[in-house]
């Protein structure tokens, strides 16, 4: 259970940002979180309203956007879903691969503020 | 979104901190030329006994230290000290794994071009390390013959952030009946074609291999480090 350091991570990082463009008021972060990242959105999405209080971020919203995991397949010569995370082989033709292309993400890319 | 709000776009990976100090600790591995290999695994897979036959085995060729992660006790650092290799306990409290910068601060006064191995074995627990890169050269996951030949496939990220799995206490494999296809199929099936080591440290069965792989693994290591560097020198040439 690391969420909540993660948690507060993410909140540093808002602040940070926040202060940087002079004191806006963060409403909402939006986050990419990777099927692989480690980390579980449930967990994170509780441990975020802990992290929030008593900051500037106190109720503000964390908008996750789940990324799925992509690899890249040698036999199609393409970037492809894998058929689940047990399972690390082309969704297409099922040649077996762990060249893991996307799904490692932890990212913040947006930041929702007050107009 | 409602109307009175607008989005600002970023883009910052929230465990930058952590990386930016990875990268700097594994800048300086390389530099100082020590081969680091960590370990993650669920607790009591056994990854101080292997960490104790390994450090006793490598300390007559080889330089040889060790770091361990546990939540309390120094424990384990006392029992790595019987090796006779330097060995320093990180005690992590309430933390379920182990950080780049435990490890920075671990490693302060140390002289890293006297060593030729490092070993960091993390708090045992097969979730929370798989997000924290420690500037490691070689991540080991260990999983015992007790565990389950479907462990893989429950924790399929860790499987996946390492780059060898090791199957330990193979003296138990008749004990507990043990299908060893079973797991390797497991294992595949996270991380297609992942190199896979059997080993007991209590029986010394597989150490030889282990030691090996280890041995080749630093090896390999220091030519790419060597033909990188004559690349930086050869590109102004270009």
């Amino acid at each position: 259970m690391h969420e909540l350091s993660i948690a507060m991570s993410i909140v540093d990082l808002a602040q940070e940002e926040s202060e940087r463009r002079g004191g806006v008021q963060i409403k909402a972060v939006h986050l990419r979180l990777g099927l692989l990242s480690g980390v579980v959105k449930e967990a994170l999405l509780s441990s975020y309203e802990m992290a929030c209080e008593d900051t500037s971020l106190q109720g503000s919203r964390l908008v996750v956007e789940e990324v799925p995991v992509l690899v890249f397949c040698r036999q199609c010569d393409e970037q492809r879903p894998v058929h689940s995370t047990q399972m690390f082989c082309c969704s297409e033709c099922g040649t077996p691969t762990g060249e893991v292309v996307q799904g490692k993400e932890l990212l913040v890319v947006g930041l929702e503020v007050e107009e | 979104m409602s109307a009175k709000t607008r989005m600002i776009e970023v883009r910052q990976n929230v465990l930058k901190q952590n990386d930016v100090v990875a990268r700097a600790l594994r800048q300086r591995f390389r530099e100082a030329g020590v081969f680091v290999v960590s370990m993650v695994s669920s607790p009591g897979a056994g990854k101080t006994a292997l960490l104790e036959k390994t450090l006793t085995l490598l300390r007559p060729q080889f330089r040889v230290a060790a770091l361990v992660g546990d939540l309390a006790t120094e424990n384990d650092a006392e029992r790595l000290a019987r090796s006779q290799a330097p060995v320093k306990q990180i005690v992590t409290g309430t933390v379920c794994h182990l950080e780049a910068a435990m490890v920075q601060s671990a490693l302060e006064g140390w002289k890293l071009d006297g060593l030729d191995f490092l070993f960091i074995e993390n708090v045992g627990n097969l979730v929370c390390p798989a997000s924290y890169d420690l500037g490691e050269d070689l991540r080991l996951v260990l999983m015992s013959v007790t565990e389950g030949e479907d462990k893989p496939l429950k924790y399929p990220t860790i499987f996946n952030s390492a780059d060898v799995a090791v199957i330990t206490k193979i003296d138990l494999v008749d004990a507990v009946e043990f299908d060893a296809a079973a797991a390797n199929c497991s294992i595949q099936a996270v991380r297609p074609g992942m190199t896979v080591l059997n080993v007991s440290a209590k029986s010394g069965a597989g150490m030889d291999a282990i030691l090996g792989f280890f041995r080749t693994q630093r090896d390999v290591a220091r030519i790419v480090a060597v033909s990188e560097n004559d690349g930086a020198f050869a590109a102004p040439g270009n």
